[in-house]
C-alpha cells in the first residue's frame, strides 16, 4: 500500500526543452519537494510522459495539478490512485557476497520477485521489479546484508481499462 | 528588392529580424518600446524603415511598463524590445508586473549567438531560464524558420485566457540568418494551450439558482472584468439583481464607481460601507478577482454566512483561497452576459438602506487643518479633469488615496500595479497609455520614491512631446511603510525618510518640462486646473503634509471585522499577514 499523503501523478507533455524545468518550478515555490521522476517516450514521439510522485496536502496538490495543467508546454496533468491504475518501479541493490546473504535472497525470490542480475565473487546485483510499498519492504530487509549501492527508477503508472494515463 | 508587407507568400529576401518585425507589422503593432544592445542589434535594423515607431527608453524597466500601460489602457498586446544580459535582467520586474496583473505583453530579448550559450559570453543571460516561474510562456528560439511560428504562438497565448507576459529569447546568430521559410503566417504547434469554453447551461442555472432568497447579495468585481470588458453585463446583472457592487483595486472601473449601486474599493484601504457589506453580506459573487490577500485578510473569517460564487477565466484560482458553493471557468463577459438571462430580481431594499447608513455614518474623509493633504490634492484633479482622465499610479499610500478619491467609470482606464506592488510603475505606464490613446488625458499620479525609480523616461516623454500629466504626492518618505511602522513597530521609523529629493520642478525643468508647484491648500485647485489643461507634458509637485496615513485600514493578516475607520489611540498588535 501507498502511504496515503504520497501521490502521484501522470502528465503528458510535449517535447520542448524546458518543459521539465516548468513543471519542477511549480512544485519547487511551493516548497513541495519531489519523491520521484520519470520521463519517458510515449506512443506519439512528439510527447512525452513524466510520471511525479510527491508527498503534501491534497490542498496545495490540487494547485500544483490545476498549474501544470495550465502550463502551454503540458497535454495533460491528472492524479492517479491505486485501484484504477497500476504501478511499477525497478530497483538494484549491490550487497557484498556472502553464504547468508545467498540464503536470503533464494528465500524470498519468490515473494518479492528478485533475481540476481550479477555475481561477481565480491558482490552481488539483485534486480526487483514491483510496487514501491514492495520495493519499500525488501529494502528494509536487504539493509541487513551489507548492502552497498541501490538505485531506483521511480514509480511508473498506467491507467486501468478504457480510461487513458 | 521590395517587399510587401500584405503579401505573407510568397517570401522576399529577408533575414529572421526582418521576419520578425515583418509579421508583428502584420499583427498591426503600432509601437515597440525598448532600449538597443549588441546583441539585439539585428532586429533594430530591421525597424529601420518599418511602419512600427520604436520608442526608446532610458532603462529597461520603464520600457516594459510602457508596453504594460499600453496594453491595460488598448487591450492590445505592449511589446518591448531589449539586449542580452542586463537589457534583459532590467526587464524582470516589469514582467512580474505584467504577470501579476494578468496584461499581455511581449518582451524580446537579444541573446548571444548560439555557439555560444552557456559559455559566459559578453553580457550573455540565461533570461528564459531567470524568468520561467513569471512568465506566461517563453521561447529560447534556435531556428530562423521558426520565427513566425513562435511570435504567432505568442501572440496569441499573451492575450487570450488569461492574460500574460511571453518572452522570446533571441540569438544574435538567429535573427542574422537567412529566412528561408515559405510563410510568415504558419500554423501554430501548441496542442497543450487551452482556451476556457463558452458557459455550459446547467452551471448557468447552477450559479442562477444560487441566488434565490439572497437578502444581501454583493457583487465583487476584478481586473478579469476589465480585462473582458464586461461593463454592460456587470451593469446589466447589478441592476436586475439591485445588488451592490465592490470592485477590488485593479477592478475600478468595470463598474463605474459614481454608479448608485457601487460602494467603491474594498479591502485593506478599501470603503467602510464596502466592507461592511462583505462582513454582512449572505451572497458574494467574484466576477474576474481572486480573493486577493489585500481583501481576504483571514480565510477562516472571510463571509464565514455568505454562500460564495466565483467566475473567473483561470481554473487554477477555483478552490485557490476560497471554497466555492458555484463556479464557472470563462471569460467574464460571457458569463456574465448569459448568467443575466437565468437570474430573477431580488428583494434587496433592507440591504440598500443598511448600505445608505454605513455610507453616511463612515464617509471617507480628510481634513486640510495641518495643512495640504495628499487626499485633497487628487480630490482637486478628480474635480477638475471630471473623473474622465486615464489614472495610472505607483504603489503605496498615493495609491490608496488616489483609489478612493479619483473615482472610475470605465474599464481601461485605471491603471495600477495591484498584484506585484510595483514602485516606479505609474509614470511609464502614463506613456504607454498615452501612446495607446493620443488625445486623452492620462495622468500619473506617483509618489516622491517611486517616481524617482523610472523618472528618467522624463526623456522620452519630453521627446515624443507626450501630454501626460505627471502629479507627484511628495510627502518625503515612503509613506505606507512609514505608517507601518508608526501603527505596529512604535513609530521605529526606518529606512523610510526620503532626505535628498531633488526639487522636482527644477527637474522638470532640466529636461524642458513645464512644472507646476502645489504647496497651499488655498492656490491648490486653481493650479491643478491651469496644469491639467497645459497642452504638453508637465510635472506638478504637490508637497503635502508629511505624517499623514490611510484609512479605513485592516491590518494584514485580519477579516475586514477588524477594519480600523479612525486613527487608533492605543497600541495594536502587530500583523500576521505577508505584507
Amino acid at each position: 500500500m501507498t502511504k496515503p499523503n504520497i501521490h502521484t501523478m501522470s502528465i503528458l507533455v510535449t517535447n520542448k526543452p524546458g518543459v521539465l524545468v516548468r513543471i519542477a518550478l511549480v512544485f519547487a515555490r511551493r516548497g513541495y519537494n519531489i519523491d520521484s521522476l520519470v520521463v519517458s517516450p510515449t506512443v506519439n514521439p512528439t510527447f512525452s510522459r513524466m510520471t511525479i510522485s510527491a508527498k503534501g496536502d491534497p490542498q496545495t496538490l490540487e494547485q500544483i495539478i490545476k498549474n501544470v495543467n495550465k502550463l502551454v508546454d503540458v497535454i495533460h496533468c491528472g492524479e492517479h490512485d491505486l485501484t484504477h491504475s497500476i504501478e511499477k518501479e525497478l530497483a538494484l541493490f549491490k550487497i557484498k557476497a556472502s553464504p547468508a546473504a545467498k540464503a536470503f535472497i533464494n528465500k524470498h525470490s519468490h515473494k518479492f520477485h528478485i533475481k540476481i542480475n550479477d555475481a561477481s565473487e565480491s558482490h552481488l546485483i539483485i534486480e526487483q521489479t514491483g510496487t514501491t510499498a514492495e520495493l519499500d519492504e525488501f529494502e528494509g530487509l536487504v539493509k541487513k546484508y551489507d548492502l552497498v549501492e541501490m538505485v531506483r527508477t521511480g514509480k511508473v503508472l498506467m491507467a486501468k481499462g478504457r480510461e487513458s494515463t | 528588392m521590395t517587399t510587401n508587407p500584405s503579401k505573407t507568400t510568397p517570401v522576399a529576401p529577408m533575414n529572421g529580424a526582418q521576419a520578425l518585425i515583418q509579421c508583428l507589422e502584420n499583427f498591426g503593432v503600432e509601437y515597440i518600446f525598448g532600449l538597443s544592445g549588441g546583441a539585439a542589434i539585428p532586429i533594430f535594423d530591421a525597424l529601420v524603415g518599418s511602419k512600427i515607431k520604436l520608442i526608446l527608453v532610458r532603462h529597461e524597466q520603464g520600457a516594459t511598463h510602457m508596453a504594460d500601460g499600453y496594453a491595460r489602457a488598448t487591450g492590445k498586446p505592449g511589446v518591448v524590445l531589449v539586449t542580452s544580459g542586463p537589457g534583459a535582467t532590467n526587464t524582470v520586474t516589469g514582467i512580474l508586473t505584467a504577470l501579476m496583473d494578468s496584461v499581455p505583453i511581449i518582451v524580446l530579448c537579444g541573446q548571444t549567438i548560439t555557439p555560444m550559450l552557456g559559455k559566459d559570453a559578453f553580457q550573455e543571460a540565461d533570461i528564459s531560464g531567470i524568468t520561467m516561474s513569471i512568465v506566461k510562456h517563453s521561447y529560447l528560439v534556435k531556428e530562423t524558420n521558426a520565427i513566425p511560428r513562435v511570435i504567432k504562438e505568442a501572440w496569441h497565448i499573451c492575450q487570450t485566457g488569461r492574460p500574460g507576459p511571453v518572452l522570446l529569447d533571441l540569438p544574435k546568430d538567429i535573427t542574422s540568418a537567412p529566412f528561408t521559410g515559405s510563410t510568415l503566417d504558419p500554423e501554430m504547434d501548441i496542442p497543450g494551450y487551452k482556451v476556457p469554453p463558452k458557459p455550459h447551461k446547467a452551471d448557468l442555472i447552477k450559479m442562477a439558482n444560487m441566488f434565490k432568497g439572497s437578502k444581501k447579495p454583493l457583487l465583487l468585481i476584478g481586473h478579469g472584468a476589465v480585462i473582458a470588458r464586461a461593463s454592460q453585463a456587470v451593469k446589466k446583472l447589478a441592476e436586475k439583481l439591485n445588488a451592490p457592487v465592490t470592485n477590488t483595486l485593479l477592478g475600478k472601473g468595470a463598474f463605474a464607481e459614481t454608479h448608485p449601486l457601487s460602494l467603491g474599493m474594498l479591502g485593506m484601504h478599501g470603503t467602510a460601507y464596502a466592507n461592511k457589506a462583505l462582513i454582512n453580506c449572505d451572497l458574494i459573487l467574484s466576477i474576474g478577482s481572486r480573493w486577493d490577500d489585500r481583501i481576504n485578510g483571514n480565510n477562516a473569517e472571510f463571509c464565514v454566512n455568505a454562500k460564495k460564487l466565483h467566475i473567473d477565466v483561470d481554473f487554477s484560482e477555483i478552490n485557490k483561497i476560497v471554497k466555492p458553493d458555484a463556479w464557472m471557468v470563462g471569460d467574464a463577459k460571457e458569463v456574465v452576459e448569459e448568467l443575466v438571462k437565468y437570474v430573477e430580481p431580488l428583494d434587496t431594499k433592507e440591504w440598500l438602506i443598511e448600505l445608505a447608513y454605513y455610507r453616511q455614518q463612515f464617509p471617507l474623509k480628510y481634513s486640510n487643518d495641518k495643512g495640504l493633504t495628499a487626499q485633497y490634492v487628487i480630490d482637486c484633479c478628480y474635480k477638475v479633469t471630471q473623473g474622465k482622465a486615464i489614472v495610472t499610479t505607483d504603489v503605496g499610500q498615493h495609491q490608496m488615496w488616489a483609489a478612493q478619491f479619483y473615482l472610475t467609470d470605465h474599464g481601461n482606464d485605471w491603471l495600477s500595479s495591484g498584484g506585484a506592488g510595483t514602485m516606479g510603475f505609474g509614470f511609464p505606464a502614463a506613456i504607454g497609455a498615452q501612446f495607446g490613446r493620443p488625445g486623452e488625458l492620462v495622468v500619473a499620479i506617483v509618489g516622491d520614491g517611486g517616481f524617482q525609480m523610472t523618472m528618467a523616461e522624463l526623456s522620452t516623454a519630453f521627446v515624443h512631446k507626450l501630454p501626460v500629466k505627471v502629479l507627484i504626492i511628495d510627502n518625503k518618505y515612503l509613506g505606507m511603510v512609514r505608517q507601518w511602522q508608526e501603527l505596529f513597530f512604535e513609530n521605529r521609523l526606518c529606512g523610510v525618510d526620503l532626505e535628498g529629493n531633488p526639487n522636482f520642478a527644477k527637474l522638470a525643468e532640466s529636461y524642458g518640462i513645464k512644472a507646476f508647484h502645489i504647496h497651499q491648500v488655498d492656490h491648490c485647485y486653481d493650479l491643478m486646473k491651469e496644469a491639467m489643461n497645459y497642452p504638453g507634458t508637465c510635472v506638478i509637485h504637490a508637497e503635502v503634509i508629511k505624517g499623514d496615513n490611510v484609512f479605513p485600514m485592516i491590518p494584514a493578516g485580519k477579516s475586514a471585522h477588524h477594519m480600523i475607520i479612525e486613527p487608533p489611540t492605543k497600541k495594536l498588535e502587530k500583523p500576521t499577514g505577508s505584507t
